[in-house]
């Protein structure tokens, strides 16, 4: 019995995506309280959960503003570009047997694809602000995009070396065995770096370094259009924990729990860790970013790369 | 009044050279050597003492000015309405010498001494907005802490203090236009290009309003891509004219207002204060209040760098730090409040002593405090000053060398990271701090990480100081037996008319400081907090300046982030630990 590739299914990955993000921004913040010796939202309803609703009906009301001096289609375009190219990268994400949007062969090379357009959202929305701090935000984005994306790109490909496939699905069948992360286990460092400064969060958030550039590429947003972003990011997270999940960490495999639970599990842990690393690390600036994505991380990429390809060879 | 009695070999040097200018010597309470020169000598004079005479005054310590229109006991030579004063610093005498120039009404113009001392640049610019001196020679002689709309000069002695005393202020459309139009950054003002060869400059507006930039303070940043090519700062958002309030509050009532200019530093404030006031009056205070004083000042110490730690580790991207730092300046608080029943401005400190005495069980709170703090210091350090990202950004960042420092005027742990051992505690101990042992941590490269590392280890030399304290805490009155000590004790009221008479006085008018100045300074968080007061006789002072430490910091920050980016500029500011009720008073 198989959904994969049903209209309902799609809708229904539509959903779950959908619920998940406000309730990774409750967790965040609970989180984040626990972890600084603070309470974070504890007020509205059991455990503050409904303060994520409370902040959604406030932000989706907000007035929807938009600078007179910003360029009006560009900046309206911008936030729907995350939201669109995140959500596509969830089509091919298996998330257990049968479960899952569509498998394409070339599903990794989709997500990289997606990815790379997500990093538009991002100049493209500081770019349009014309605001000076928006595009310093937009520079950052676009100089720390072309340092991370190569070896990005480059990280993954001893999996699908040692796959001998593009297809996210296949991939997870290859690590019935043994997870991708121990033969693998400098792409999926390289990976992880890569997936964090991917969706602009500390220690990579650069674009939008609240301490320096206000908010980034998105200072002049408000109202649903900041939200977008908001949300973008948050889904941005599921995503890259969902395609580590998936390459790295054996995707549904694992024992005695059903496979939908294994990937939420891992996802999970991923997405905490994610979380942990913003309130445990500063930030780096951004020509230290680019001097170590090409000075370290593209070598250990291409050495990772090397030599899986001659032990596959061989 | 008492006379200056010591040799004061630097006053025979000048009057063997400058004999005809130096117009006289005038003997202060300090004892700080104070010359009376003709203005059309000041800056041979002034060279001459930063960079020919032996054992040099490299540094230009402080610069103010003194309207002396409605004095009663006139002190210059002649009738001039204004006096000029230049406070310098010599670190080889260790100590200081004032050079004072008489200005008349008429023409209140005196030479700029900004190619002599940079740091002049921004008091002269001060000394104009406040009382409307002006300096030949100086290329951006314009307001910098009052509005640039502003008529009449704040500190004159015919400027209303009061709102009362002015019109109601109005707003209408018109005026809002203007006063909006006069915040409007105009790079050629600044001697500043709009493009280069190659490049068109982005000029960026950073505050008053921004994240990072600890309060109301603006930087116009000239960038060229991320990278600054120059900056001016620009102050005065947090101005209250806390200087004129000195001079129409009683010697007393002005105590409160001195813990809100550095406003982390609590008591710091107190401390040079009714140092000062203690001067000019000559009272001794006794050893507990002065323990007591020392170990107030040693808590808020560490909370005010503890909020520095907090948010600089914040300003490179650390978000956790400063709630943890906060957490626990709050336990300090919890000891102030205990003592002294406020938290951040305790307005404990009183002239000739504190307010009352330590309350029951003080010594279990500061035991607890002792123990329970050098672990955490400790694992900041781990969490903070070991990081590597953290390394990255701050080391060889805002890098200055010791002769910069002391050319801009940078004291206190700014100056210290430069390797550069100059602490007042050690160098010119006040209240009792000859008695403890602690030790003057430096670091050497003067970046914004030895910035940081200096104040990581003063903290716990600040814990060492307060444990001596506790457990060496004398016995005896809280408050000098002094006449003018305010308020005065009550324990003899009853018993004879004269006590009676002056508590009566002393609590109503106040107390009435005899005529004179003196200048004391601490070392506060920041740097050299001094206080430098000017006393006609009454019950108000005549004069009170502040020399903030932040003041000179803030001014040098263009100076450091040439050529550095956006992200590095608020690593500086962040390192420079300033405040702006401190810069702006």
């Amino acid at each position: 019995m198989s959904f994969q590739g049903s209209a309902l299914l799609a809708i229904l990955v539509l959903l779950g995506v959908f619920t998940a993000a406000p309730g990774l921004i409750w967790l965040e913040r609970r989180l984040l309280g626990l972890w600084q010796d603070r309470y974070g939202p504890n007020r509205v309803g059991p455990f503050g959960i409904f303060q994520v609703i409370a902040d959604m009906v406030k932000i989706l009301t907000k007035e929807d503003w938009i600078p007179p001096f910003a360029d009006r289609p560009v900046f309206v375009i911008a936030p729907g570009v995350i939201i669109f190219t995140v959500l596509m990268s969830f089509a091919v994400v298996p998330v257990a047997p049968g479960i899952g949007v569509v498998d394409l062969n070339v599903g990794l090379l989709f997500f990289l694809a997606m990815s790379s357009l997500g990093a538009y959202s991002v100049v493209l929305g500081g770019w349009s602000s014309n605001n000076k701090y928006s595009l310093l935000g937009g520079l950052r984005a676009a100089s720390q995009m072309i340092s991370y994306e190569v070896f990005m790109g480059l990280s993954l490909m001893g999996v699908v070396v040692m796959t001998g496939s593009f297809s996210m699905w296949d991939i997870v069948m290859a690590q019935q065995g043994m997870w991708n992360i121990v033969p693998q286990f400098f792409g999926f460092v390289v990976f992880l770096v890569a997936g964090v400064a991917e969706m602009h969060r500390l220690p990579f958030d650069i674009p939008e370094a609240e301490s320096e550039i206000v908010a980034g590429f998105h200072s002049e947003y408000s109202g649903l259009k900041f939200g977008m972003f908001f949300v973008g990011e948050y889904l941005g997270m599921v995503v890259v924990a969902a395609i580590t999940t998936t390459l790295f960490l054996g995707g549904w495999h694992g024992p005695w729990l059903p496979p939908i639970v294994w990937f939420g599990l891992k996802t999970f842990a991923l997405v905490c860790f994610f979380i942990l690393l913003r309130a445990g690390l500063p930030r780096p600036r951004f020509d230290q970013l680019m001097s170590y994505g090409w000075k370290v991380m593209l070598p250990l990429a291409l050495a990772n790369l090397l030599v899986t390809g001659a032990i596959v060879v061989l | 009044m008492t006379t200056d009695t010591r040799p004061a070999t630097i006053v025979d040097t000048l009057t063997e050279k400058f004999g005809d200018n130096l117009r006289s010597v005038q003997p202060t309470t300090d004892q700080i050597p104070t010359v009376w020169i003709d203005r059309s000598a000041l800056q041979p004079v002034l060279s001459f003492l930063k960079s020919e005479v032996e054992q040099p005054y490299r540094m230009l310590y402080d610069l103010t000015a003194i309207d002396e229109g409605s004095r009663q006991h006139p002190v210059q030579p002649g009738t001039d309405r204004f006096s000029v004063v230049y406070h310098l610093l010599s670190f080889d005498r260790n100590d200081d010498i004032r050079v004072k120039v008489g200005l008349p009404e008429a023409d209140p113009t005196v030479a700029t001494v900004r190619t002599i001392f940079p740091n002049a640049d921004w008091y002269e610019r001060e000394v104009f907005d406040m009382f409307g001196v002006r300096f030949d020679g100086h290329p951006h002689l314009q307001r910098i802490l009052m509005p640039h709309t502003w008529e009449g000069y704040p500190l004159r002695k015919d400027h209303p203090a009061r709102a009362t005393e002015m019109p109601p202020f109005e707003l209408p459309d018109e005026r809002q236009d203007r006063e909006m139009e006069a915040f409007k950054f105009n790079p050629e003002d600044w001697g500043m290009k709009r493009r280069s060869e190659d490049s068109d400059f982005i000029f960026l507006n950073l505050g008053p309003q921004h994240p990072g930039t600890h309060g109301v303070l603006r930087v116009i940043l000239q960038l060229d891509g991320e990278e600054i090519v120059d900056a001016v700062p620009e102050i005065g958002f947090h101005h209250r004219g806390a200087e004129k309030m000195g001079e129409r509050q009683s010697w007393h009532s002005y105590i409160p207002y001195t813990d809100r200019i550095d406003y982390l530093g609590g008591v710091m404030n107190n401390f040079p204060y009714v140092m000062a006031v203690e001067k000019l009056a000559g009272i001794d205070v006794p050893e507990r209040a002065q323990v007591i004083r020392i170990m107030l000042a040693e808590f808020f110490r560490i909370a005010s760098h503890l909020v520095w730690y907090g948010t600089f580790a914040q300003d490179v991207g650390a978000l956790s730090p400063v709630f943890y730092m906060f957490n626990d300046r709050e336990r300090i608080f919890t000891i102030i409040e205990a003592i002294c029943g406020d938290r951040m401005h305790p307005n404990w400190f009183r002239i000739g002593g504190v307010a009352d005495d330590l309350p029951e069980g003080w010594d279990k709170l500061v035991r607890e405090f002792l123990d329970y703090m050098p672990a955490r210091l400790k694992e900041y350090d781990s969490l903070v000053m070991k990081n590597h990202i953290f390394k990255g950004r701050t080391k060889g960042i805002g890098v200055y060398d010791t002769d910069t420092a002391i050319e801009w005027g940078v004291t206190g742990p700014g100056l210290r990271a430069t390797g550069y051992e100059w602490d007042f505690r050690k160098t010119r101990p006040y209240s009792g701090y000859d008695q403890f042992e602690f030790d003057i941590p430096i670091a050497h490269n003067g970046d914004c990480y030895d910035r940081g590392i200096v104040r990581v280890e003063e903290m716990r030399q600040s814990l060492r100081i307060i444990e001596q304290c506790l457990n060496n805490m004398p016995s005896g009155p809280y408050k000098s037996s002094h006449k003018l000590t305010t308020p005065p004790n009550k324990d003899r009221t009853m018993h004879d008319i004269e006590t009676l008479i002056t508590h009566f006085l002393n609590v109503s008018w106040g107390p009435v400081i005899p005529p004179g100045e003196a200048f004391a300074a601490v070392e506060a968080s920041k740097g050299n907090n001094g206080y430098y007061l000017v006393s006609d006789g009454s019950t108000m002072s005549y004069r009170t300046r502040i020399r903030a430490p932040s003041f000179p910091h803030i001014q040098m920050v263009p100076a450091i982030s040439r050529g550095h980016t956006v992200a590095d500029l608020l690593a500086i500011l962040g390192s420079i630990d300033f405040v702006l009720a401190d810069v702006d008073r």
